[in-house]
């Protein structure tokens, strides 16, 4: 299906891999980015007005759970295919603990289907590192990686076993697969719900130690470091963590990280009053570690910016904070955060925002884009900085509906979004 | 007062305006027929989703002392083992009788959430999780005052599982709020960190904590709410926090209070159990007093609706 070549007219592009931000025409055609420049207009384009606007390489969000096959009535391919252009991301790679888990390339085929008929974001599926998510046989990371898996992970389920872990890693180099791994130790977790310390002690709530985290952060870089290998660390949680992933990259270890938007801007104190909008793994952090995960985004230890996007059924967020489960939703609200509370106050520049959301993610996935380069994939994230828009979970696209963030107004929003040079979003 | 969630959100004119009524309610047990007619006609909903002897059977002899109608629940016999949500439930009895609901859960703020998601009744937490246990706290703080007098100025000395005990973080708040100096002593692996923030002192030494106490709170250890054992075995809990006859000479002729059930031998020797400074059984017979006063006063901030009673 041909499309008609596109020109956004006079939009700020935004391209820090070309190190450009400037005022220009930007020219997709057969599914690529065909100029970047001035006065580019040919007879037969569709124009897309954008001054005023910031155009920059699509967003691809490198840690999303779209339930499906298995658990539909949570969220679909489609639903969150829809919640993620609609937030500005033209990629996404989803975690494999669908039902069945996806260790098999049958089932990473059959969410590829699922997102070619929904026809709106890029969705990549995330291969089980190992069968059944059991931890302990790994899966064939060379026929995933053929069906069109882009990385292995048993996120949820952390890989409990070194024996396993260090196999997952050596493997995954015949492949350049990175690992990625929700870093948690489950015994120190126990049946924590929020992060221990005085607020869970007062709100009468089961903590979890910051060492769950920071324990399996550190032997896995451990492992990482014995192999050679590639290691994604899952949304960063703690000081302590942030700090070994810095001292790994000075190592010269293959070894990146993300962060999620809800533990760059709110700490344990969400969760104290039992709202189960707050609840997540790893759980809200306190105060002293959000401020380091802040300073490791700005200071590059951060290489992606990733939601975590979770969702759940109303009525299970509805339960008791101990009973409900973990898990928010992010999609539809991470790029207005981060205008608004990260790149407005100027905590991080906005070319670092662009990095942290579209070339970071991308070159830990392998995958094109990043860049406004003639010849690169048309998936583009158009910018509108100065409107506002308040929260509101009940207009998502997605079928979760639980974020802390709900009624708070935020400055800079997603006006469109191309995905393979087709308008697939605009507000 | 329209519901009792915790001692927190709760002032100390509101806890005095209890305690200060609860006499009243003891003067009922000792009457030829033990009942007052202030709830008749109503409905009192006894949710009790966690087994309970004694709270549950304070608060049903409360209700009956009260002249109201107790409607039971509990999990052995109710829908809840049939996979029903609580909440439903807990919708289901609100529209038999939208009342007031006492609710014991295993969850730490269920009665939060019955609250929210049923506004018409009035909600009073029988105990939740590890986070409250307002009544229990109220009838400690009545205890205390008919021996000693006073709350304020006291030094109440609490031993024993803090991490997981709602008893003690509901005590916390309420002495604290009475202006009692609260200290506090157990096995590290039962001292949750960031005591501060509930206006108590830890120890690590149970004779620090007891050091010239006033009254003495034991609390119970509860083998069935630790994940993997915090303790290594009973005999040693006994002979490093046990309260024995020479570890309350150490206090000021404290009285010793306990929240039921005993564990003789663990937490507390018989010798104290059974002494001339023990008020358990004080506590448990003051314990239907306060919860009529509860009860009395929330059904006084209700409106009573037209056809009931």
């Amino acid at each position: 299906m041909a499309e008609p070549p596109v020109l956004i007219r006079g939009a700020r592009v935004v391209d820090p891999a070309a190190g450009l931000d400037g005022i220009r025409d930007l020219r997709l055609a057969e599914g690529k980015v065909a100029a970047v420049g001035l006065g580019l207009v040919e007879p037969g384009d569709v124009v897309f007005e954008a001054a005023g606007l910031v155009a920059a390489p699509g967003f691809c969000d490198m840690h999303v759970h779209f339930r499906e096959p298995g658990f539909e009535y949570q969220e679909t391919v489609a639903s969150g295919a829809a919640a993620a252009v609609a937030g500005g991301f033209t990629a996404v790679a989803c975690m494999a603990n669908t039902d069945p888990v996806n260790d098999n390339p049958s089932i990473t085929a059959h969410i590829r289907q699922l997102a070619a008929d929904a026809g709106l974001a890029r969705v990549w599926p995330i291969g089980a590192t190992t069968r059944g998510m059991r931890g302990e046989r790994i899966t064939e990371f060379g026929c995933l990686r053929r069906a069109g898996a882009v990385a292995v992970s048993d996120d949820g389920l952390p890989v409990r076993d070194p024996a396993v872990m260090r196999r997952a890693l050596e493997y995954a180099r015949l492949f350049d697969l990175p690992v990625i791994e929700h870093c948690e130790t489950l015994e120190l977790t126990g049946d924590g719900a929020m992060r221990e310390g005085a607020v869970a002690t007062e709100a009468g709530l089961p903590g979890i130690p910051a060492a769950s985290e920071f324990i399996a952060v550190e032997r896995n870089i451990a492992l990482a470091e014995v192999t050679g290998s590639r290691l994604h660390i899952a949304h960063l949680g703690t000081a302590r963590s942030a700090a070994a992933v810095r001292r790994a990259k000075a190592a010269g270890l293959r070894v990146t990280a993300e962060v999620t938007p809800h533990h760059l801007l709110l700490n344990e104190e969400a969760a104290g009053g039992c709202d189960t909008a707050a609840k997540m793994k790893p759980p809200l952090a306190s105060e002293a570690d959000r401020a380091a995960l802040v300073e490791a985004t700005a200071d590059g230890t951060v290489d992606a910016i990733a939601t975590d996007h979770a969702p759940h059924h109303e009525d299970e967020k509805k339960l008791c904070f101990q009973s409900a489960p973990f898990g928010i939703v992010g999609l539809e609200t991470a790029v207005p955060l981060v205008l608004d509370r990260l790149v407005m106050p100027g905590t991080i520049s906005l070319a670092d925002a662009v990095r942290l959301l579209s070339v970071g993610p991308l070159r830990i996935l392998g995958r094109p884009g990043g860049d406004l380069k003639p010849g690169s994939p048309a998936d583009i994230t158009l910018l509108d900085l100065e409107s506002s828009t308040t929260v509101r979970p009940e207009s998502f696209r997605s079928r979760g509906r639980s974020t802390p963030f709900a009624g708070l107004e935020l400055r800079g929003q997603v006006a469109a979004t191309w995905v393979g040079g087709r308008l697939v979003f605009s507000r | 007062m329209r519901q009792l969630l915790g001692i927190r959100g709760l002032s100390a004119p509101e806890a005095l305006a209890i305690l200060d009524e609860a006499p009243r309610y003891q003067d009922v047990a000792e009457q030829p027929v033990p009942r007052v007619p202030i709830l008749l006609g109503r409905t009192v909903t006894h949710l009790f989703l966690e087994p309970s002897t004694r709270t549950h059977a304070s608060f049903q002899l409360a209700t009956r002392r009260l002249s109201a109608e107790p409607l039971s629940f509990a999990p052995g016999t109710s829908s809840l083992t049939k996979r029903e949500t609580f909440l439903d439930t807990a919708r289901t009895l609100a529209s038999m009788a939208p009342d007031i609901i006492v609710v014991r859960s295993r969850e730490t703020g269920a009665p939060a959430v019955l609250a929210r998601e049923i506004p018409d009744a009035s909600v009073v937490n029988a105990g939740d999780g590890m986070n409250e246990h307002p009544t229990q706290a109220l009838l400690d703080a009545f205890t205390i005052r008919e021996r000693r007098g006073r709350i304020e100025g006291l030094r109440v000395a609490i031993v024993g599982d803090l991490l997981h005990s709602r008893v003690f973080r509901s005590n916390a708040r309420l002495l604290t709020l009475l202006g009692a100096e609260v200290r506090c002593s157990g096995p590290p692996t039962l001292i949750p960190p960031g005591l501060e923030r509930l206006g108590v002192r830890p120890f690590l030494r149970p004779e620090e904590a007891l050091a010239d106490a006033d009254a003495v709170m034991v609390l119970r250890i509860q083998i069935e709410r630790m994940h993997g054992p915090s303790i290594p075995s009973e005999r040693e809990y006994y002979e490093e926090f046990g309260l024995t006859s020479e570890r309350l000479a150490l206090t000021r002729d404290a009285i010793v209070l306990h929240p039921g059930p005993l564990n003789r031998g663990v937490e507390i020797s018989s010798a104290v159990a059974d002494g001339p400074q023990s008020v358990i059984l004080d506590q448990v017979r003051n314990g239907v007093a306060v919860r009529m006063a509860v009860l009395a006063e929330i059904a006084r901030s209700r409106p009573r609706r037209t056809g009931d009673g």
